[in-house]
């Protein structure tokens, strides 16, 4: 029997909700820095950053409502499911501690999902490739924009350099995640629809570990990993994001402005 | 003009020129079909449909810019009017006729350069293009934020007239 050449449909559903979830989890984090930045430029340029995630959210969203197999829209997936039912990585849940905590958790994410999107341009499923080479130009700026401040924090103050060194150790235990390929993404880059998350590994080491080398930081060993989000195994502050994001839809059913 | 006209040609082109009074909510010097938001006009059946692409992802105009196609149309007696939104192929600045790109610098943003002048940088992100005040034209500028006022905007300041300033980024 032959390979099926296109992806059942509840794959490429939860596949596309997994891109979805990344988006709109960092996103809410991002923009609770609003009014809260350690300058105005930088409250301007978190909370712009928010606005392109939330935009490929809904972009993936709106495709995943499509495929589901009774009628929603991307407001219901993004306002009314439960913790245990979200698939994003545990990286982009963490709270956002100070700016070099921020940053840590930015920067690790940007320079993984700029090369995820580069892959995922060339995938057989033509909507999926479409939102990815949108997205992908917006990422190139984010990657640019967490980058500067790894170094500039990094090989700046005895503080910052300390806070920086602080907040790369604290994300790493999230870091192996984003590399592990479980059954959907392995059924899923059979098919070509899908990004191979493995060959991404290397890349994103050699990029961080000179970024890291650069800006006088050392890349933290024998962490053990912790795991569990694409598999609606989340950490506690999971909770706490989608109470505050969830809570106007979720009191006030199908209101309307 | 009515829609079931013969002429079809000459209905499209009436189309298009009421089109070219919608500007960008957030830049007014410039119309959607300058921006290269505006991707294509067709008639079908009673109705007009109308192509565009957002500029961003998360770019909030976007809906300003369809409630505006529509309204305007109306006014010019095409009262059924679809807006269709495609995301591929992506938009970019390339998109920009070097006209609408003066006039982008007249109205005070910084017109974005070629994006295949960026290539060379895309490896390093500490490489930046070198962007000319669009006040005083001096080179002597300097990258205050990646950010600016919107998505698509990074902010600089000029270091000879001191003028702040935003520049439109290509991509």
């Amino acid at each position: 029997m032959s390979t099926p050449l296109a992806p059942t449909k509840n794959d490429l559903y939860a596949y596309t909700l997994r891109q979805a979830d990344n988006s709109m989890v960092l996103c809410q984090r991002l923009c609770q820095w609003a009014a809260r930045g350690p300058e105005l430029e930088e409250d301007i340029g978190l909370t712009n950053i928010g606005l392109d995630l939330i935009g490929q959210a809904r972009s993936l969203y709106q495709y995943s409502a499509s495929l589901f197999d009774r009628p929603v829209d991307e407001n219901d997936l993004a306002f009314l499911r439960d913790p245990h039912e979200w698939s994003n990585l545990l990286l982009v849940e963490q709270p956002n501690g100070d700016f070099a905590d921020t940053i840590a958790r930015q920067y690790c994410y940007d320079a993984w999902h700029l090369p995820f999107l580069e892959q995922l341009t060339a995938s057989n499923d033509t909507t999926l490739a479409a939102i990815a080479a949108k997205s992908v130009k917006e990422a190139r700026y984010h990657v640019r924009h967490s980058s500067m401040w790894v170094k500039r924090l990094g090989d700046g103050t005895e503080v910052s350099h300390r806070r920086m060194q602080d907040a790369i150790t604290a994300v790493w235990p999230f870091i192996a995640e984003m590399f592990i390929a479980d059954e959907l993404d392995q059924r899923m880059l059979e098919i070509d629809v899908g990004v191979d998350l493995r060959a991404l590994q290397s890349a994103w080491e050699s990029q961080v570990s000179a970024l890291l080398a650069n800006a006088t930081l050392s890349k933290p060993i024998d962490v053990k990993a912790i795991v569990g989000g694409r598999q609606g195994q989340h950490t506690e502050h999971l909770d706490d994001l989608l109470l505050e994001m969830q809570a106007l839809p979720r009191s006030m059913p199908n209101h309307q402005w | 003009m009515p829609i079931n006209s013969h002429n079809t040609d000459s209905v499209l082109s009436h189309i298009r020129s009421i089109l070219d009074t919608v500007t960008d909510p957030e830049i007014p010097a410039l119309t959607i079909n300058e921006m290269g938001i505006l991707r294509g006009v067709e008639i079908k059946g009673d109705s007009v449909v109308v192509t565009i692409t957002p500029t961003y992802s998360g770019c909030p105009a976007i809906d300003q810019i369809t409630d505006d196609i529509t309204k305007v149309l109306a006014e010019h007696n095409y009262p059924s009017t679809q807006v269709a939104l495609v995301l591929s192929p992506a938009w970019t600045t390339d998109w920009m006729s070097d006209e609408a790109k003066e006039k982008l610098r007249q109205y005070g943003i910084a017109p974005p350069c070629k994006t295949s002048l960026l290539d060379d940088s895309q490896g390093d992100p500490h490489v930046t293009v070198i962007v000319a005040c669009p006040i005083c034209c001096s080179f002597n500028t300097k990258l205050v934020s990646h950010f600016g006022s919107t998505a698509c905007k990074s902010f600089w300041q000029c270091a000879d007239c001191l003028e702040p300033f935003d520049y439109f980024k290509p991509i």
